[in-house]
């Protein structure tokens, strides 16, 4: 090499320009969410999830559909399946009430946990999360727009459920007025109007756990070892939940109150019961986000 | 490499101007001790001038990542501070950061979107800038990697060359008065290793400070006008190039028949270290004038054949400087 070239190189042949900064708009972190759910809701492995979760409540539909044909007037009541399962034959709006219970067991949480999980560490495990870092992002906007795309998913395959669920109980079954859990028949209007709050109980339930999968994935550069992880804490909280011996901690346990939508189908609302299920979410997200903070905000990225 | 002695050519023309503004990045004392106990970072002062291009050298695991990290404020220093562009860190990361891009050990981005895409994620990341220009502004980052024709390619195809220009690319969405990149060249072949020193040129030229580690020293000698060298997470030399070459001490070399005589002369004058061949003697010559070492030599009738003074290369420096563990065949 030649030291002309060294010198070439070394001069510096203009003045160091100053960069000026735009001061950082207010709506700015719109911006970085609606990056955020572009890219939760454009990847394919999670549009594979929700046609799952889409198709599941149409095979439950038909099966029951030919199970038994609506004139039957349903299938033998002995009240050993599900609940809402001997009202589906009588009227189609149940098969959304049906459906969202046989997915909250496993796939509804699964699906969350999947996104949730993925959120802090697969941008951790794909080597982005440092990059996004050194924009920078700033770590307590980034892990507040990874929560609200989590909980947008959520609310999204609740609502796919919930519709789809709709759609085919409309198309194989009779509709009509509501008979409600309480014994109480009202207008299909406000059946449906039922179902909205369902739905969105049930987000709220799908958001406690998003937090969890958040605070997890705040640990771990590994996404499948947090999807991993809280689905395994689902699935024993939910056996948990099913042994007499554990009563005295069940109403404590993360999905003690899933399952408990069925308060919003009683004349009057069982408001106790549904507002102590909110207040469940409400501790777990507070929680598990004050955790998910404390974690990444003083977290080493060695990612 | 050159053995000759050089110009100071390089110190004057960076003279003055570079040091006009406060430094680039400044820390006092910088350390990083991991919870496993391991120091990577030890009681590192860094004085990178605004304007210059400063080569971190070191061999592999030396600590010059952790550092980078540190800079960044993506990992939390054990002890000591620093300053980017006259702004504390990390308190200061969100005002200053915007002003600095940044390559850091490797490039990462989503494999399933394409290079703008990717582009597009980290601009809407940044809140400083505006979404009205993002497209213009991610179109001219392509162009200045040449990477335009790949641009609605998914990064999963992308070559490990195309993948590297990505990040740079990502570097200069925006005007920065710094830019930090952590091994560029890693990995590429040399026609890719030329282009991004061409780049990097380019950006210097511009005014823009450029802070660019590397484990070989052939990489940055080229464009460095300053040079920092970390060993075992330590700070052994920092200065100008210039500076660095004057640390070897420059030595005669006497081609003789009768090595000898040459030596007990070159001895008499006080040159130190007498080494001898069957036929050549060198010796440290230190400030000695070699023409009056050639004038003794002649005078005391020993057959002088051939005579110069060799400085070590900055390699062989180098190497002094790190240590056997340096990474000569990288």
């Amino acid at each position: 090499m030649s030291t002309a070239e060294v010198g070439a190189a070394a001069g510096p042949a203009a003045a160091p320009a100053p960069v000026s900064v735009a001061p950082a708009a207010p709506m700015a972190w719109l911006r970085l969410l609606r990056s955020e759910l572009r890219l939760v809701f454009r990847r394919r492995r999670n549009l594979a999830l929700l046609a799952v979760v889409a198709v599941i409540p149409i095979i439950v539909g038909i099966a029951l559909r030919l199970a038994a044909p609506p004139s039957s007037g349903g299938p033998g009541s002995d009240g050993s399946g599900p609940p809402f399962l001997d009202q589906v034959a009588g009227n189609g709006v149940f098969l959304s009430f049906l459906a969202l219970t046989v997915m909250l067991t496993l796939v509804l949480p699964l699906v969350v946990a999947v996104v949730a999980g993925d959120s802090v560490a697969g941008e951790a495990g794909y080597g982005t999360l440092r990059y996004l870092l050194a924009v920078p992002a700033g770590r307590v906007r980034l892990l507040g727009v990874k929560y609200l795309a989590a909980v947008a998913f959520g609310l999204c395959a609740v609502l796919v459920i919930a519709v789809v669920s709709l759609l085919c109980g409309i198309a194989l079954f009779p509709v009509g007025p509501v008979t409600l859990l309480s014994g109480d028949t009202v207008s299909l209007a406000d059946g449906l109007l039922r179902l909205l709050l369902v739905v969105l109980y049930v987000a709220a339930g799908m958001a406690a756990l998003a937090a969890i999968g958040l605070a997890i994935s705040t640990f771990t550069e590994h996404a499948i070892g947090a999807i991993a992880a809280l689905t395994v804490l689902t699935v024993a909280s939910e056996v948990a939940d099913n042994v007499p011996q554990f009563a005295a901690v069940q109403p404590y346990l993360p999905t003690h109150w899933w399952l408990m939508f069925d308060a919003l189908l009683r004349s009057p609302i069982d408001t106790s019961t549904a507002l102590r299920g909110l207040l469940s979410f409400a501790v777990y997200i507070a929680l598990f986000c004050s955790i998910a903070w404390a974690r990444f905000t003083s977290a080493d990225i060695t990612s | 490499m050159s053995t000759s002695p050089t110009t100071l050519e390089n110190e004057t023309q960076a003279g003055p101007d570079v040091h006009r503004v406060g430094p680039a990045i400044v820390s006092s004392g910088l350390t990083k001790r991991f919870r496993s106990g391991q120091l990577a970072v030890d009681q590192v002062d860094l004085d990178v001038p605004r304007g210059s291009v400063y080569g971190f050298l070191g061999p592999n695991g030396s600590g010059k990542t952790t550092t980078i990290r540190m800079l960044l404020g993506l990992v939390y220093p054990t002890s000591g501070r620093h300053e980017l562009l006259g702004t504390p860190m990390p308190d200061g990361t969100n005002r200053v950061l915007p002003k600095v891009g940044s390559l850091i050990e490797g490039p990462a981005f989503y494999p399933y979107l394409n290079g703008e895409q990717n582009l597009a994620r980290c601009d809407a990341a940044d809140r400083t800038a505006d979404p009205r220009t993002a497209r213009q502004r991610i179109g001219t980052a392509l162009e200045r990697v040449g990477l335009q024709a790949a641009a609605k390619k998914r990064y999963r195809i992308y070559s490990l060359g195309m993948k590297q220009r990505l990040a740079i690319a990502a570097s200069l969405l925006r005007p920065r008065e710094l830019i930090i990149l952590d091994e560029p060249t890693n990995g590429l072949d040399p026609q890719g290793t030329r282009e991004v020193r061409a780049l990097v040129r380019e950006i210097a030229t511009e005014g823009t400070t450029v802070f660019v580690s590397s484990h070989l020293l052939a990489e940055v000698e080229q464009i460095c006008s300053h040079v920092g060298v970390m060993r075992t997470g330590r700070l052994v030399f920092q200065g100008s190039l210039d500076e660095l070459r004057r640390t070897g001490v420059a030595r005669i070399r006497v081609q003789t028949p009768e090595p000898e005589a040459a030596a007990k002369v070159l001895a008499s004058l006080g040159l130190a270290d007498p080494q001898l061949t069957d036929a050549e003697v060198t010796a440290q010559l230190g400030d000695f004038l070699p023409e009056r070492a050639c004038a003794e030599l002649v005078h005391a009738g020993v057959p002088v054949r051939g005579l110069a003074t060799v400085r070590p290369s900055l390699e062989d420096l180098f190497v002094g400087l790190t240590g056997e563990g340096f990474d000569v065949d990288g």
